[in-house]
């Protein structure tokens, strides 16, 4: 018989906020120090009431236009309960009643992922164990961060399907400023069961908690599958509904204590948060805040004379968008600017292996402004690039103290071009004699001479000029 | 009795309950889970009242997180504390201070009030903080004034209320003002038959003398049914039971407070901290909310008491469309007896009945003269005005 995965995902992202959901502490860019970032609310001390923290509330409802969803425009915060020590007020809060975005909808290419809803929760802290001394201690700078979870509907058929949604969820999420997306801040529940194929009912579920990396995603639904499939096949084991772990070491995934699973969270709604309503307007503000979604964008520089696909490769990534609008802004023209980006940068990450384009716009800027008005060559700025990406060096201070200035060696380039073509008769005779190409080579002499330093046009001028003379 | 848990300074004019913090001095509320913990900030009603020129005189004692009649389940009251009375009540009776500032979460300062003999106020719901104080019943507890008069009521109440972004339940007005000068003569009151008819004859007698006052001033007074009263008494147990269970849950021996000296592993470590640190009641409060929370009974426990909490406030609302106040008793007796510790549960119960419906509402309550008036929303005036008219017939 053939079967058929049937597999639905939660995915917790944390959000890009500057404060935690319910206090004014620092969001998610995280501290150094344990508990540097903590206050009496975050850390669970009586008397402290919840102020709600409005910009989470707009990055949950971007999420939801990311992803075609309807917006709650009356949302409730609820309380979850349970005792853990990474979790101060021994509840969570989060939104069991209302969630904040309904029925939205994930594009995979060739099919569609149902998004069930989009909610808003608090992260919890972090336990930190001391084997030496067998002590746990907590750490609550993550405590009441910001998350959104987002609920697929059981739509996936593969691993391969949910490793592009989530790929797709990353960008889109990244692309309008909702979450950076850094490494383990984006954390999945897989549910998942098998069922023959063409039947419409689900098959026994388990739920593998807490994973972070796609390749184990991949591994352990590829290994569930497995084990799924030889339960009903050849009875190896009486499938249950549970929760499991993914051991990246053994390769397995194992079935959780159910002291940690089968818990009553006792929900209530929060008497302390009041609902939240986003009338129309504020709705509307939110949206027109929204980035140009990727085929907006690729268009609107094509219209600036970028080529289409050197427009789309752009478009797609948000921070080459932002260098590229950055420095456009600063007035070099767009097709430079998109070649030195697509070219140059591009090179240089592939070679650095940087994964994101992160240089400051007015380097760039700068460096391709020397070039236009030939101060220095493009070989020159090429080196000032790579050097900017490895070093983050001063533009104009590299190429002084390197000597890659153009302008100021016109008498050294007219020595330069003068002992060329006194120490290559051959070549110079071989010109004369009709020889065109050989020119060539004398400039290619020149230009080893110089280090790549002069400016070409003025080189050959004056190469032209003196092997004629 | 031990008034205070811990004096701050003896020429202050202004008592706080325990279960309200005050910056640097340990904040117990009653429990001996919270025996050393010391707050880092003061609650906001706190702030204003020293940013006004009053001094704090101390902590005063409250039954264990405020949960129990008057203060008889502190972890901090004398044997000889058996009398049953509220310590910032008597501080007030006895002239030591000018006012005291009390949580009322499930009426126990109207209760101490009654009879201590002063006049105690419980403002609407959002006009007064909540930040800094020890939380049990969020949706319905509130800051109150205890004084000796209507005057100084109304004086400490104008100082403590308005808007502060610090609780996201206050409600926007910057500032309140309060009036003793609403003419009486013409206000049409009621009493609730079936609260009456629940208190002693002493009690009685002292609702009727306090009623003879207000009509010799000319203020018609008329007896009506509420029967939603005994909805509101079950309802507000279940509300305030699982919200007191959920706020204490955070007292769990792992950042602050009691901790159990010994214990093999965190379950442990919960278990024995919160079984040795907490009370009876306080205990039996926590199981009974848990329970109207667990799954299985949700719907038909906690949401169903929010959709009663509802029903409630749109019946009195309708009564008070009608009449100025409402007047009932708010003890079933004149004088309160001892009770064994696994009583404490039912008795608690039994006397809410008296003070349920301003907790589950929200709405004004006041005692003066040893009975509860309860006004709409934000008519604290009308409150302060018919006390302060009885009072001065009694002078
Ligand atoms: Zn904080």
């Amino acid at each position: 018989m053939k079967y058929e995965l049937v597999i639905g995902l939660e995915t917790h992202v944390e959000l890009s906020t500057d404060s935690k959901l319910f206090c004014s502490c620092g969001g998610h860019s995280s501290p150094k120090e344990p508990n540097d970032c903590v206050c009496p609310a975050c850390c669970g001390m009586p008397g402290m009431l919840p102020v709600t923290n409005r910009h989470a509330i707009e990055l949950a409802v971007k999420a939801g236009f990311m992803l075609n969803c309807k917006i709650n425009q009356y949302t409730t915060f609820d309380k979850k309960s349970y005792y853990y020590p990474d979790l101060p007020n021994a509840y969570q809060t989060t939104q069991w009643f209302n969630p904040i975005c309904v029925e939205g909808s994930v594009d995979i290419g060739d099919r569609k992922i149902g998004i069930k809803q989009i909610h808003l929760e608090e992260d919890a802290g972090k336990l930190v164990h001391d084997e030496a001394t067998n002590t746990s201690f907590v750490d609550y700078n993550r405590t009441s961060v910001p998350l959104i979870e987002i609920v697929s509907k059981p739509d996936f058929r593969s691993s391969e399907e949910v490793i592009t949604y989530l790929k797709r969820l990353k960008s889109a999420l990244q692309f309008a400023g909702i979450s950076e997306c850094e490494e383990g801040a984006m954390r999945c529940d897989v549910n998942i069961s098998v069922r023959p194929e063409g039947s419409t009912e689900y098959g026994v579920r388990s739920e593998i908690k807490n994973m972070s990396s796609l390749s184990e995603i991949k591994d352990a639904i590829e290994f569930e599958k497995v084990r799924h499939v030889d339960a009903l096949e050849r009875h190896t084991e009486i499938l249950v509904q549970e929760t499991r772990r993914w051991d990246d070491v053994k390769r397995r995934t194992f079935p959780m204590r159910n002291k940690e699973t089968a818990a009553d969270y006792r929900y209530f709604p929060d008497p302390n948060v009041m609902p939240i309503v986003i009338d129309d307007a504020w709705l509307e503000e939110i949206r027109k805040s929204m980035p140009a979604t990727a085929d907006e964008k690729a268009t609107y520089y094509e219209e600036m004379g970028i080529a289409p696909k050197e427009a789309a490769v752009l478009a797609s990534d948000r921070k080459l968008c932002e260098v590229f609008d950055a420095v456009v802004a600063k007035g070099c023209s767009a097709k430079t600017v998109a070649s030195w980006i697509l070219t140059e940068c591009m090179g240089i990450m592939k070679r650095l292996e940087i994964a994101s384009l992160d240089i400051c716009p007015d380097k760039l800027a700068r460096i391709i402004e020397l070039v236009e008005k030939s101060e220095i060559t493009r070989a020159s700025g090429k080196k000032v690039l790579s050097a900017v990406f490895e070093k983050d060096v001063d533009v104009d201070a590299f190429c002084e103290e390197n000597g890659l200035n153009s302008k100021v060696d016109e008498s050294f380039i007219l020595e330069t071009v003068r002992k060329v073509i006194a120490e290559n008769e051959k070549v110079v005779a071989d010109y004369k004699g009709g020889k065109v190409k050989a020119l060539q080579a004398l400039f290619g002499s020149v230009m080893r001479e110089l280090k790549g330093t002069g400016d070409p046009a003025v080189i050959r001028s004056l190469l032209e000029t003196e092997v004629n003379k | 009795m031990k008034y205070y848990i811990n004096e701050i300074c003896s020429s202050g004019n202004i008592a706080v309950d325990d279960n309200l913090l005050v910056k640097d001095v340990p904040a117990t509320a009653g429990s001996k889970m919270l025996e050393s913990f010391i707050p880092l900030f003061s609650a906001e009603v706190v702030e204003r009242l020293e940013k006004a020129g009053y001094g704090i005189s101390g902590k005063t004692n409250v039954s264990e997180f405020g949960l129990g009649l008057v203060g008889e389940t502190s972890y901090f009251a004398d044997a000889e504390d058996k009398k049953l009375l509220g310590a910032a009540a008597e501080l007030v009776k006895d002239g030591k201070v000018k006012a005291a500032l009390n949580v009322d979460l499930n009426g126990a300062p109207r209760r101490a009030s009654a009879l201590s003999g002063v006049n105690f106020l419980k403002p609407t719901y959002g006009t007064v903080s909540r930040y800094g104080v020890i939380a049990c019943a969020c949706s319905g507890e509130q800051v109150g004034v205890t004084a000796k008069d209507a005057e100084s009521v109304k004086e400490i109440l104008t100082a403590i209320a308005g808007h502060d972004s610090k609780d996201g339940t206050s409600l926007p007005a910057e500032k309140y003002e309060y009036t003793l000068g609403e003419d009486v003569s013409s206000m049409k009151l009621c009493v609730i038959t079936e609260l009456y008819d629940k208190a002693s004859d002493e009690v009685k007698a002292k609702l009727d003398a306090y009623i003879a006052k207000l009509t010799a001033k000319g203020a018609k007074v008329e007896k009506v049914s509420l029967d939603v009263v005994f909805a509101a008494q079950t309802a507000w147990q279940i509300l305030m039971s699982a919200e007191t269970c959920n706020n204490l849950s955070r007292f769990d021996g792992v950042k602050y407070g009691y901790r159990t000296p010994e214990y093999k592993n965190i379950d442990e470590l919960y278990v024995k901290s919160r079984t040795e640190a907490f009370s009876f009641l306080t205990k039996a409060t926590i199981i009974y909310g848990s329970d109207a929370l667990s799954k299985d009974k949700y719907n038909n426990c906690y949401d169903k008491s929010m959709r009663i909490r509802r029903v409630v406030l749109t019946k009195v609302k309708e009564l008070l469309a009608s009449y100025d106040a409402i007047i009932t008793p708010v003890c079933s007796k004149a004088e309160y007896e001892a009770y064994n510790t696994e009583d404490a549960f039912m008795k608690v119960f039994e006397e809410s009945l008296f003070t349920a419906v301003p907790s589950i509402t929200g709405l004004p309550a006041m005692v003066s003269g040893g009975v509860q008036l309860i006004a709409d929303s934000f008519k604290e005036s009308t409150l302060l005005s018919i006390a302060h008219t009885a009072e001065k017939e009694e002078a």
